[in-house]
């Protein structure tokens, strides 16, 4: 159901990757991995197809072993809820170069719609917070997300949290790359590394 | 607080300092874990280290996906954990078969071998089966003295061979938990 004060997903994430530069994109399996494909193909995008959960610590990996680049995590409410704990092993990691987005639709939108956590009790934005993640934030407006594109350009004021309340309408499916070795070797290549 | 049965005195006793040997010839960096009795000489190590990163984890599926990061990053990890975890990590192990990724994984067994708890026996008995199943090599420690060799092989086979690999260290090495004296 489309409600008419929710944001547009895709034009959230060609937004806040409108200026990326070297960014490390990591985007969660489901709908996200979707919205990455169709704000354009990158060889800096980490894009999954199941691994629920992981996303946020693939993301962690990523910028611990890589510092000075900014490295975001772009993922849904579900995939999110699944690994939770992540936000915890975050927060006291304290990774400045990290910045973690949730497109929170409030539902399973690949399984056929059912309600998640977040349409009723889960405040995804408190857990960031109280995992220790200070910087956990709600983006309410196109404006709130081309500012928050922006700041995530700066790798010493992380790690950040954002939600985003999405339309939850379905859009049509652009689907990226999906085998995981063109994927990773394509990422690393992109930062200097050869196969072994 | 329990206490540990002395594990050995013969060769290769300090076999934790052999595998930090290891890890760090292997240029290691990322070392997430989630915490074990058999694991603490070799954490404690990890966590004084300057060039390894001692990462604790909420459930140790999170330090597959970790691992995962940490290669496309540019850096080899090493996950420490006790077979318990094992079970936690099945779907997550997913990624060493799509990235091919250099995953090692030091697993402390429990459930084997005079074991007091029950309730560690059904996993522990499992978890070489749950690997193989997963696509993961297993390598198994049983005497100090042979760590260090088990320990090479089992890097060498991760590292250069990005061949996922779990060494279990077994509960008569470790020495088996004592819970009443």
């Amino acid at each position: 159901m489309s409600k008419a004060n929710l944001l547009d997903r895709r034009a959230v994430v060609k937004t806040l990757l409108a200026d990326r530069k070297d960014a490390l994109v990591v985007g969660g399996l489901g709908a996200t991995t979707y919205d990455l494909a169709a704000a354009g193909d990158h060889a800096r995008n980490f894009s999954l197809w199941g691994a629920m959960g992981g996303a946020v610590m693939i993301g962690l990996g990523v910028a611990l072993a890589q510092p000075k680049l900014p490295v975001v995590v772009i993922t849904g409410d579900g995939e999110m809820l699944m690994g939770m704990g992540s936000l915890a092993t975050v927060g006291l990691q304290k990774p400045t170069n990290l910045t973690i987005i949730v497109l929170d639709n409030e539902c399973y939108g690949e399984t056929g719609g059912q309600v998640s956590h977040t349409a009723a009790v889960a405040d995804l934005v408190g857990v960031a917070k109280s995992c220790g993640i200070e910087d956990s934030r709600s983006l309410e407006t196109m404006g709130e997300i081309e500012a928050f594109g922006k700041s995530l350009q700066d790798i010493s004021a992380g790690p950040r949290f954002a939600n985003v309340k999405i339309d939850s309408a379905d859009v049509e499916r652009v689907l990226s790359n999906r085998d995981g070795m063109f994927i990773i070797t394509r990422f690393r290549g992109a930062l200097g590394f050869a196969p072994i | 607080m329990h206490a540990r049965a002395d594990a050995s005195s013969e060769q290769g006793a300090n076999w934790p300092d052999d595998i930090f040997a290891i890890l760090q010839r292997f240029d290691v960096r990322q070392v997430p874990y989630v915490p074990d009795a058999g694991h603490s000489q070799l954490i404690n190590r990890v966590l004084a280290s300057s060039t390894m990163r001692g990462i604790p984890l909420t459930t140790e599926e999170e330090g597959v996906a970790l691992l995962a990061g940490a290669w496309a990053g540019g850096q080899r990890g090493v996950l420490l954990m006790q077979s318990s975890g094992v079970g936690n990590c099945i779907n997550m192990l997913s990624l060493t078969q799509i990235f091919r990724f250099p995953f090692l994984t030091l697993v402390t067994m429990r459930g084997e071998w005079g074991e007091f708890n029950p309730w560690q026996v059904p996993m522990g008995s499992s978890t070489q089966g749950i690997f193989e199943l997963s696509g993961v090599r297993v390598l198994r420690a049983t005497h100090p003295g042979e760590v260090r060799e088990v320990m090479e092989a089992a890097a060498s086979q991760a590292y250069n061979a990005c061949t996922a690999t779990a060494l279990l260290l077994s509960q008569r090495l470790i020495g088996t938990k004592v819970f009443v004296k």
